[in-house]
């Protein structure tokens, strides 16, 4: 479980976010919304543990540790995990490689590649010269070998093509444990439901991951403020027809 | 063809000729008197001392021969093995060579000026030994020829010089490593090499220094490609060296030659490395790349890099890649010249620190700030050399591996 409470952020000296209040339990996925510059990546960033980000109040708790000034690789440890926007290209370092990295020991990236339809990168350096669509897809598959309990995507839908978004969108919904429960499972479907362990923050602009990862909460952030805890088909309807100051007036 | 009685006439004149780049060194402060040695059979080199057996594989050097076509190994002054396993290929000393063959005096100091330096020079008037490997027309290596040039004499100066030819149509892999013993610390080695590709040929030459932390080296080398062939030059030096400077040069002189100079370098603190390169491209069709990787912690690397594009239709690229990551300077020279129209000549430098953003993404996917720099490091030096078999490229990616590891 994560919980974040009473967050102030500051990055160089500015404040980007401050009063966030989050609480993600065990098999939730939360879906965040907010216009551009409202502080989105930075929380994600922060949860993930960049020291840029500077945490001046408040407390991150992840998995009953507390987690508010620890290091980048001890928070992967505990289990976060993120998918990021625009990675760093790191030359002579092979997708293949680090996906060794991710999952901690060698393993078979050609199969696992092939869900993901990215074998034709694996010997490619990590993230030089992918497209929008790869990155995401690049990203994924880092995800699913490193395999951690709480996964922060920042805007997965973005640079992605109509045809890659199904893929996408139901690589996510199978990471977090969202797709539909399989019938044929001895277990109760809502015994099923009950034992996912997965969380997941995704940030999204377009909605387009509503469509496949049925998550549980919406909340917008404004001005590095949270908002509208509710529904998220129902906030991002909301977005669409009133506008994000419009939207939460509501909270405000 | 000079005749013996010039080249000694030139070398004399040139006993005080300082180099043009790179710290002058007082030779007459070492000594450069023979050292006898024990000519060693196959099993012998295997009985060696384990940790001079490990100086030498860190070089290249494989005791037990396996996976090579063949061995030359001088120790000092003189030659301790020698033979080949490969049909086709000589391998020999070079002042037994000079000797038994007459051809041999059509390659000897053909390339290199002897009056270029005082190393030069002194290499001419008070040669060691050195390898003649020559690969005879069509024949192919499969294992390439190992060659290890060691030094164990406190402040000896050890004089080579090899000769490298591989005949019309043939293929020629050659692994050469340069190391000291464990206990030495002063002496300088000069290093005099002249390359020919014949026709159509192809050669690789892989070369391992690995040197002690007051070690001059003074390497001389020029090669000279005929039509269609090529010469792959890849450098590796990762261990602390006082001074090192050298600036090989290839004359592509046939239609079609191609070039290929892979360097990978990283200097630690009290290090002078000034390593250049220099490719003339002479005729049309002709290919030339020059790939530089240097690490600084805490050393002062120059790295040059010279481009010459004398006729139409050649391509040629340099790129120069510095990274410093505890002090030190990097210099970087890159250098492209196009005397004609219709040459495609580029090149890229940059220097620069390890990338924060870098470290922390690796980190992300849960390793710590030590491995990620490492990993980052190891990235930076990988460079993807072409045309090589694959157990050679394999064995300079292991060598690159270790000393990373060791020197990071």
């Amino acid at each position: 479980m994560l919980i974040i409470e009473d967050l102030r952020v500051e990055l160089a000296g500015r404040t980007l976010l401050k009063d966030i209040d989050l609480q993600i339990r065990p098999g939730e996925t939360h879906i965040l919304f907010g216009p551009n510059g409202s502080g989105k990546t930075s929380l994600l960033m922060t949860i993930m543990g960049y020291p840029q980000y500077v945490v001046k109040k408040g407390k991150i708790t992840f998995g009953g540790t507390d987690i508010t000034h620890a290091p980048i690789n001890e928070r992967a440890a505990l289990g976060i995990g993120m998918s990021y926007q625009r990675p760093p290209t790191i030359n002579g370092l092979k997708t293949r490689q680090m996906l060794d990295i991710c999952a901690k020991r060698t393993i078979d990236a050609g199969e696992m590649a092939r869900s993901l339809n990215f074998e034709d990168f694996l010997d490619r350096d990590i993230n030089a010269g992918f497209s929008g669509g790869e990155i995401k897809r690049s990203e994924l598959l880092q995800l699913k070998a490193q395999n951690p309990d709480l996964m922060l995507f920042d805007e997965p839908e973005s640079g992605v093509d109509i045809e890659n978004m199904a893929l996408i969108g139901t690589t996510i919904a199978q990471i977090l444990e969202k797709e539909s429960p399989r019938a044929g499972n001895t277990k109760p479907v809502a015994q099923q439901w009950k034992e996912r362990t997965k969380m997941g923050l995704i940030i999204t602009h377009t909605g387009y991951i509503l469509d496949y990862v049925p998550a549980d909460k919406g909340q917008v952030l404004f001005n590095g403020v949270l908002a509208c805890a509710g529904n998220p088909r129902e906030i991002f309807q909301c977005i669409g027809q009133l506008g994000y100051e419009e939207c939460v007036k509501c909270t405000l | 063809m000079y005749t013996v009685t010039e080249l000694e006439e030139k070398a004399r004149r040139a006993l005080g000729k300082k180099a043009t780049f790179g710290d002058d060194v007082d030779l007459d402060s070492f000594d450069r008197t023979f050292v006898p040695h024990k000519y060693l059979a196959e099993e012998e080199i295997c009985a060696l001392p384990e940790d001079e057996q490990k100086r030498l594989i860190m070089s290249g050097l494989d005791v037990t021969d396996k996976g090579r076509g063949g061995t030359y190994f001088q120790k000092d002054t003189t030659v301790i093995h020698c033979h080949s396993d490969e049909e086709g290929i000589e391998v020999m000393p070079v002042t037994e060579a000079l000797k038994k063959h007459d051809w041999v005096k059509e390659y000897f100091w053909q390339l290199v000026p002897v009056d270029q330096d005082k190393y030069t020079a002194s290499a001419f008037l008070e040669l060691h030994d050195g390898y003649v490997i020559r690969a005879l027309p069509g024949s192919k290596s499969i294992y390439p020829i190992q060659a290890c040039l060691y030094l164990d004499k406190e402040n000896l100066q050890q004089n080579v010089h090899n000769l490298i030819i591989a005949e019309e149509g043939s293929e020629l892999h050659i692994i050469t490593g340069c190391a000291t013993s464990p206990h030495m610390k002063r002496g300088v080695h000069v290093g005099i090499s002249e390359f020919f590709v014949k026709k159509g040929a192809k050669l690789s030459f892989t070369m391992i220094h690995n040197w002690a932390e007051e070690m001059t080296v003074r390497p001389r080398s020029v090669a000279r490609v005929e039509e269609g062939g090529v010469f792959i030059n890849n450098y590796i030096c990762m261990k602390p060296v006082r001074s090192i400077q050298m600036y090989p040069t290839t004359h592509l002189v046939g239609n079609d030659a191609t070039a290929m100079f892979y360097s990978v370098i990283v200097g630690t603190r009290g290090s002078y490395l000034d390593i250049g390169g220099r490719i003339f491209l002479k005729n049309r069709g002709c290919r030339a790349e020059i790939v530089q990787r240097s690490i600084s912690n805490g050393a002062h690397i120059i790295n040059r890099g010279h481009l010459i594009g004398e006729a139409p239709d050649i391509k040629a690229h340099l790129e120069c890649k510095g990274l410093l990551i505890g002090g030190g300077i990097i210099d970087s020279i890159p250098q492209l010249e196009g005397h004609v129209e219709g040459v495609d000549m580029s090149h890229e430098a940059a220097v620069g620190k390890l990338a924060e953003e870098e470290i922390n993404y690796l980190m992300s996917r849960g390793i710590s700030q030590e491995q990620a720099t490492s990993t980052i490091v190891r990235g930076f030096l990988s460079v993807d050399i072409k045309g090589l078999p694959g157990p050679l490229k394999e064995e300079i990616d292991r060598t690159i591996d270790t000393s990373n590891k060791d020197t990071i």
